[in-house]
């Protein structure tokens, strides 16, 4: 069929430009030549910022904080939301409602408010807050992400894979590690990258419960007030590139494993993981 | 091994239903009996069950309450007047770089937050990138200016949330059978009215999905009205921010966000029950 | 130097204070107000050197490359982890105070707080350390005569300054062609949408007592509620383009703002040559960033050794020649200058700047103009708070 541009078609793309139009200007700002504290006027192209990216001993600080914690959250978060994921897609159980209702409301609870509540909890227990209370926050508001993706896509398995396992004689850990986990595998891989994704960009709770630590966010934040250093933007940029790599990777290889037999394949091979995920986070 | 099975379930849920009893439904609990209380933090905080932190709380900001929901409200339905469109163009004549659009519009998030909000400030500055030219051409007037204006914080919410709802009615959308429109079209159904009854109903669970992740973490933002925002363009968020951080008013900030929480939860609750999107409770399976 | 007015000053800030010492006695709050020998004794008996010290302080209050701290590293052998923490003096005390109350470290063994409400209330609570004044002999010859025993902190018990600087107003030329001179133009209706104030409830609520030719640190209930309600006319009357925190240099340098209070160190080091800095007819407010130690510190030694240390005029030079506030260590002036005769080209040009400029080392004409903000008590501050928080917040 012969392809004529639609009016939607421009319309996309403007969008697209519109989207893409901040970003840009967060790269070029990353190759200013600028010499005050105020980096917003182009004053000449420069590969300065990226030869002295580590000159801010904060800032590196701050990025090195959000990585360590983000993936700490993210091995935390996937092994416990899976696990919960899988209870609540393969059995029927007392409690399963409630179990439920506390996953929604996790998802759906207005980030402020569980910052708040945490920060009321924390000082009224008079705990400090840094590293671990920052830890706990990540993984609690990430857990319900992690377990509803698997669910979703537990529910979707068939479990006559797993009997025909067990008629072949094997074992409860055999069967998980050689029949299960593969077949899950998709699911799993998706809620670890959405952990990580949350974990690394949450600024509101990381505010609230960070006491003294600064993250990434909180640091961007914070240099707002008395002017962004041009290393801001070239971190933005490398973390920039790097996720939108490491999805581009992880939705060729979910692409892959999704038509593995067991799969429902209810969705075209080759959609992008992060469909996937927010769909099965959306039902 | 019947025995087994009945415990398995519990011993998976248990670390993280655990973990969110401890740090979500404990710390709210907390919260609201906080909210309760009097005293400061010198000489401490006693429970009082003072009920005039709700009404004292909603008598000062009232009206910023209100204004976070009609910004929530404005964002959602920008964000979904915005997003229809190109999700439908995506799913039905993408093609083969289906997901390569998909990604297009994704791409920008991964910016961090913060960081997006404040280069879309530095797209939106008086003399920026946008605006200063058009002025210097005249076609502005002088005195114009978007940043600091409702219309700039309500922009950042639709920038910044925009994949909320994208991605629902995109999955929604793609969902459709093309041969559902193609029997459509041979039952003599305009593009119209194949859309209108064919398509737009089948999408609806994705837009209504997009409706209910939109709004709640829309509403409740402060970034953007912090970055983008004028003097009377404060959400709640910030109220209770400024309060939990600038005045240490545990009390009337946990009555503020108890208030916020229950204004948003049964709202995304009751609009949950009336339109059937039961999937969004997670109470039904695939 | 025209010194006796800044003595007479301070001396009604002494009778003032001891007035507020004498009435906290009476309704009993005043028992952690006070310290006596025996408390500072007890504090530092069996503390010893560590040699380590961790330091909080605010943005752009050290040299990039930390010039300042390496010369004490080498010169003490005391290592220093210096971190950037501190944005603003409110949400600093909320993340300290949990672990002030339970007696725990909070990280650090070094703070710099703005004299005002948090500070306050450290003190009260009992949150820092008292100092050893026989530990602190360079502080004591060598601090300017504005320094030391501060109302705020009389016989600096508990703290002694870092910088200070002047709340006044700040504008930009390429935009407004007369000259700023009055808090009055702040709230000209020429300059609809133009015009950038604090959100801080004590600055902004001080200008507006200011305005009103009402001295804020003598102030009443009645004065807040006359300057909030002037404020509240200058907002909905669309003047005020925003509330900032420290966001207004960017927005007055880029002209989305043409005139705002501001801080004077921020507005001597911005680059544009653009904005000019004034200390207001009617007075600004001069505040004082201070040095002080929680309770809790690990190596509360270490960092006291840092503040004296940073009394010396020759080790405090490099870091006033950075930061470009108001230095407690007037001796530094000379070593500057001398620093301006030695340089060459532009060093000497802004050296010389430097050591000339009225906002590092104001004139005592400026100093006289100059307020401070109100010493609120417990009861006050929250009634104080519900007067002009709202006006920031858009209520």
């Amino acid at each position: 069929m012969p392809r004529k541009v639609s009016g939607l078609h421009v319309y996309t793309m403007l969008l697209i430009a519109w989207l893409l139009l901040p970003v840009a200007i967060m790269v070029m700002f990353g190759f200013n030549d600028v010499h005050g504290k105020q980096n917003f006027r182009w004053e000449g192209f420069t590969l300065r910022w990226y030869a002295r990216l580590l000159d801010k001993d904060d800032l590196t600080a701050a990025v090195v904080n959000s990585l360590t914690i983000a993936l700490a959250s993210t091995f935390v978060t996937t092994v416990v939301g899976t696990l919960a994921g899988l209870a609540l897609g393969r059995y029927r159980f007392r409690g399963e409602g409630v179990a439920g209702l506390l996953l929604f409301m996790a998802i759906c609870c207005p980030e402020i408010v569980m910052g708040a509540s945490l920060l009321s909890m924390f000082v009224t227990l008079g705990l400090p807050r840094g590293h671990l209370t920052i830890l706990a926050s990540h993984v609690m508001f990430s857990i319900a992400f992690v377990a509803v993706t698997v669910r979703a896509r537990v529910a979707g398995l068939d479990p006559a894979v797993e009997e025909a396992a067990q008629d072949l004689g094997a074992g409860p850990w055999t069967r998980f590690r050689l029949v299960t986990l593969p077949m899950i595998m998709p699911g799993v891989v998706a809620g670890a990258l959405l952990a990580f994704v949350l974990s690394i960009d949450d600024f509101v709770i990381t505010d609230f419960t960070g006491g003294a630590t600064v993250t990434f966010p909180l640091w961007i934040y914070g240099s707002t007030r008395t002017g962004m250093p041009p290393q801001v933007n070239v971190m933005g940029t490398l973390i920039f590139a790097a996720g939108a790599l490491a999805a581009a990777l992880a939705a060729r290889r979910t692409a892959r494993a999704g038509r593995l037999p067991g799969s429902t394949g209810g969705q075209s091979g080759d959609s992008s993981i992060v469909p996937k995920m927010t769909e099965e986070t959306s039902r | 091994m019947a025995g087994r099975r009945r415990i398995a379930p519990y011993l998976m849920i248990l670390p993280g239903g655990l973990w969110l009893t401890v740090f979500f439904a404990a710390p709210l609990v907390l919260m609201v009996s906080l909210s309760l209380q009097t005293g400061n933090l010198v000489d401490g905080f006693r429970q009082t069950f003072h009920w005039q932190n709700y009404t004292e709380g909603l008598g000062a900001y009232g009206d910023t309450f209100a204004r976070s929901l009609w910004y929530g409200l404005l964002a959602t339905v920008a964000c979904m007047a915005l997003s229809y469109p190109a999700a439908y163009w995506i799913a039905f004549r993408g093609g083969h770089r289906k997901s390569a659009y998909l990604f297009l519009l994704l791409l920008p998030y991964f910016v961090s937050f913060v960081l997006r909000t404040v280069s879309w400030k530095l797209v939106l500055t008086d003399n920026g990138p946008v605006l200063g030219p058009l002025r210097d051409h005249g076609i502005l007037p002088q005195g114009f200016h978007v940043l600091d204006t409702g219309f700039a914080v309500v922009s950042g919410l639709t920038y910044n949330y925009l994949p909320f709802m994208v991605l629902p009615i995109y999955v929604a959308l793609e969902r459709i059978d093309p041969r559902l429109v193609e029997a459509a079209g041979d039952l003599y159904a305009s593009r119209a009215q194949a859309f209108g009854r064919v398509i737009l109903p089948l999408s609806l669970p994705g837009v209504l999905a997009g409706v209910v992740m939109t709004f709640a973490p829309v509403s409740a933002d402060y970034v953007n009205a912090e970055v983008l925002g004028g003097p009377r363009n404060t959400m709640i968020g910030n109220v209770i921010q400024s309060e939990y951080f600038d005045n240490s008013d545990y009390p009337v900030a946990s009555a503020l966000s108890f208030l916020l929480m229950a204004f948003l939860l049964l709202g995304v609750f009751a609009y949950a029950r009336a339109l059937g999107t039961r999937g969004v409770l997670g109470a039904e399976g695939r | 130097m025209a010194r006796s007015t800044i003595s007479r000053r301070r001396a009604v800030q002494l009778l003032g204070a001891g007035f507020a010492l004498a009435a906290c006695g009476v309704d009993g709050q005043g028992g952690k107000e006070k310290v006596s020998q025996s408390d500072v004794q007890e504090y530092w008996s069996g503390k010893a050197k560590t040699g380590r010290l961790s330091w909080a302080n605010w943005p752009g209050y050290m040299q990039d490359d930390r010039e300042t701290i390496k010369a004490f590293e080498k010169a003490t052998g005391i290592k220093v982890t210096y971190k950037e923490v501190i944005q603003e003096t409110g949400p600093w005390f909320g993340k300290i105070q949990a672990p002030l109350a339970a007696g725990q470290s909070i990280g650090f063994d070094l703070m710099v707080m703005t004299n005002g409400i948090q500070l306050e209330k450290c003190r009260q609570l009992g949150y820092l350390a008292p100092l050893d004044p026989s530990r602190l002999p360079n502080f004591a010859a060598n601090a300017g005569p504005g320094f030391k025993n501060p109302s705020y902190d009389p016989g600096n018990a508990f703290t002694v300054p870092y910088q200070a600087g002047i709340t006044g107003i700040a504008y930009n030329t390429k935009y407004v062609k007369d000259e700023i001179t009055s808090i009055a133009q702040l709230f000209d209706p020429r300059y609809k949408g133009r015009v950038g104030m604090m959100g801080d409830s004590q600055e902004l609520g001080s200008f507006g007592m200011l305005l009103l030719g009402i001295d804020p640190e003598k102030s009443a209930p009645a004065d807040w509620e006359k300057a909030a309600a002037k404020l509240r006319e200058q907002r909905d009357s669309g003047i005020v383009r925003k509330y900032y925190r420290q966001d207004y240099v960017d927005a007055v340098s880029k002209g989305d703002v043409w005139l705002t209070m501001a801080w004077s160190g921020d507005v001597y080091s911005l680059t544009s040559p653009d904005v000019r800095f004034v200390v207001p007819e009617e007075g600004g407010t001069l505040w004082t960033d201070n040095m002080c130690i929680p309770k809790t510190a690990e190596s509360p030694v270490d960092a006291l050794t840092l503040m004296d240390w940073l009394y010396v005029p020759a080790n405090n030079a490099p870091l006033t020649e950075f930061v470009n506030y108001i230095t407690p260590v007037p001796a530094t002036r000379q070593i500057i200058a001398a620093d301006a005769a030695k340089a060459t080209g532009d060093d000497r040009k802004d050296l010389t700047r430097l050591s000339t400029s009225p906002l590092v080392f104001p004139s005592a004409a400026d100093l006289a103009r100059l307020r401070h903000y109100r010493r609120l008590t417990q009861a006050e501050e929250i009634q104080y708070q519900k007067v002009f928080e709202p006006i920031a917040k858009g209520a």
